[in-house]
């Protein structure tokens, strides 16, 4: 089986956000990059699949070469080999048409993507694919067995979840679930050291056109202080959610 | 050129979030000048979407489980029957998984998280939420057909009179790919994703053995349960109920936040819900910067007098 591993670069949760030229840029001064956390379930589930049924795992990112470090950190974690598509993420529909390209070049089976990323929380990309390239798609993905091109996969749904059974190929969008946050694999010594020596190929994009273009950010406006209450009083905080917020 | 609208149902009855898009269709189709066809499935009474501005009601009859494939491609085929320019979805578990297929099919540039009306229409200009709830997004989408998925309860309900009229429609059912072995579902409590009112809890509450009263305060709002992380990793809620950045996403009316501290990656998941109250004994603890209303107290003497307080208003009110 060969496994594609979709890799989005977000800020880390914790990052502070601001933004640059007249608001239009995210401000990445400081920022801490990361693997997005639905991928990096996703990646993990991915290994599980590489040391008990020997399947391939590549990951990729649609991006510029400051994306770099968080593939290599991917390949630290195990991956075999990572490509990068040379060109600015716009929107989903354009990520998702280069990452299609990839997809049918290399003839993967599974593509494992995020639910969502944290940056834009698009949860755009993967149906995307999955639309494109004419496959099988399961998301809100908890869990995943495959047994020859059979799969069982567990996808969470409103109030509960849901098992269904599919076929490859098949795109997911992951989640926790896939594995558990006790199995996510922090890069050791010789993982790190390997993965300098794994190919990581930068391939030339297909320059689709966005369907989207942002085109400006804003803050929320700063919320009020907090209304307190004693809570010997707590009428008070009856009358505050049913006069003045209204929502009792 | 109507304004097409995806509206949700379960059981032949419309969800709320249904009538929240409807709103919305008839916001953009009065700004174009256009009218508003609700695309829906099952539904045995269409007339209340009238209520919400819609014109005509496209009732498809399918005997399946929900299938992503299947709904965006009925969808698809509707808004080429009434030649949409514009088609709108919620932001329901549902929707977000049909609407990346649905955008395909329409050759549709999609903008998902819509918090307001189209700030403009030409370009045609959304706003909408990044950064978890952290900052907005304007975002111009400049594909001929522009498909937005509204954030839920962001735009909120707009009444208008109207009539609705219902028509069978049946459009090619495209075969399934996946097939739907079980489904585990409490179906006797409000689920997070559609409770107006969410009362969520977190490891100052000791131990599992003290849900009880949460409980209790959720019944008698009327509202769903949730708790923090390490609680769901504790083991003391089940993981349907943990809430945050990874875990479920909250967008409740009002949010009560028990005995959590209010860290960055559970705000991360709650930011969108419109109001929030925190009961905490450290005034000290994050969430009270994040909170519209706080007790600072402890929850075993605050949240037993709140039932008892909340029992009398609603005896008095009823
Ligand atoms: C990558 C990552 C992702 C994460 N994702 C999530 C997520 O999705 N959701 C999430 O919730 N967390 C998440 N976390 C964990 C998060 O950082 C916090 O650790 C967690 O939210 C804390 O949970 P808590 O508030 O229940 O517990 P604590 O931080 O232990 O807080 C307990 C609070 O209870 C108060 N308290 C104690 N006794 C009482 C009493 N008698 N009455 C009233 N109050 C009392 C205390 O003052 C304290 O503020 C994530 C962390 C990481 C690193
Ligand atoms: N630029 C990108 N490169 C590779 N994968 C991406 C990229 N953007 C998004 N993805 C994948 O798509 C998922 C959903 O992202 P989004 O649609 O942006 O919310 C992510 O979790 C990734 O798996």
């Amino acid at each position: 089986m060969k496994i594609l591993v979709c890799i989005s670069h977000v800020p880390d949760t914790t990052s502070k956000i601001n933004f640059a030229d007249g608001n239009t840029k995210f401000d990445t001064n400081g920022v801490q990059f990361v693997i997005n956390p639905n991928d990096e379930f996703g990646l993990t589930r991915a290994m599980w699949f590489k040391e008990k049924q020997g399947a391939s795992v590549d990951v990729v990112n649609v991006g510029g070469a400051e994306t770099e470090p968080t593939l290599r950190k991917a390949l630290a974690i195990g991956a075999d080999s990572a490509i990068r598509v040379n060109t600015e993420a716009k929107d989903g529909s354009q990520v998702a048409a280069e990452l299609a390209k990839v997809v049918q070049d290399g003839g993967y089976d599974l593509i494992i993507a995020g639910r969502e990323s944290i940056d834009y929380n698009g949860g755009m990309v993967p149906g995307m694919v999955a639309g494109i390239i004419n496959s099988n798609f399961v998301n809100n993905c908890i869990g995943l067995e495959v047994d020859g091109t059979n799969v069982t996969a567990i996808r969470e749904i409103d109030g509960g979840k849901e098992t269904v059974t599919t076929t490859l190929p098949l795109v997911i969008g992951g989640q926790k679930g896939l594995v558990e946050e006790s199995d996510l694999r922090i890069p050791n010594m010789r993982g790190i050291m390997m993965a300098r020596k794994k190919p990581l190929n930068v391939v030339e994009s297909t320059n689709v056109e966005a369907e989207a273009t942002s085109v400006s950010f804003e803050k929320p406006d700063p919320k009020g202080a907090v209304t307190l209450v004693d809570p010997d009083n707590l009428d008070e905080l009856i009358n505050l959610l049913h006069n003045e917020a209204k929502v009792i | 050129m109507s304004v097409l609208v995806y509206t949700e149902s379960e059981q032949g009855k419309f969800k709320k979030v249904a009538l929240e898009v409807a709103s919305y269709a008839k916001t953009v189709a009065d700004t174009l000048g256009t009218t508003v066809t609700a695309v829906t499935f099952n539904v045995d009474d269409a007339s209340s979407l009238g209520n919400y501005g819609v014109d005509r009601v496209l009732n498809v009859a399918y005997d399946g489980n929900f299938d992503a494939k299947v709904y965006a491609n009925v969808i698809s085929q509707a808004a080429a029957k009434e030649n949409s320019k514009v088609v709108i979805v919620s932001s329901s578990a549902d929707s977000k998984y049909l609407a990346p297929l649905l955008a395909v099919e329409l050759k549709a540039g999609y903008a998902s998280n819509v918090v307001e009306a189209p700030l403009n229409i030409s370009p045609f200009t959304v706003k909408r939420t990044a950064f978890t709830n952290k900052a907005f997004n304007l975002t111009e989408i400049n594909s001929d057909v522009k498909l937005i998925g509204v954030s839920k309860n962001a735009f909120g309900l707009v009444e208008s009179s109207g009539n609705a009229t219902k028509e069978d429609f049946s459009p090619n059912l495209a075969s399934s790919d996946i097939t739907v072995q079980s489904v585990d579902k409490a179906t006797d409590k409000v689920t997070i994703a559609d409770a107006e009112i969410v009362v969520s809890a977190g490891r100052g509450l000791k131990g599992p053995e003290n849900w009880g009263m949460i409980e209790e305060l959720a019944e008698v709002l009327g509202a769903a349960t949730a708790c923090s992380k390490p609680v769901s990793d504790l083991g003391w809620r089940p993981h349907s109920e943990h809430v945050g950045q990874t875990g479920k996403p909250v967008a409740s009316n009002l949010y009560i936040a028990i005995g959590i501290s209010g860290a960055i990656q559970h705000l991360a998941g709650i930011n969108a819900s419109k109001v929030k109250v925190v009961i905490n004994t450290d005034a000290e603890a994050p969430f009270f910067k994040a909170a519209d209303y706080g007790v600072v107290g402890d929850a075993f003497e605050v949240v037993p007098q709140l039932i008892q307080k909340l029992k009398d208003f609603k005896a008095q009110n009823a």
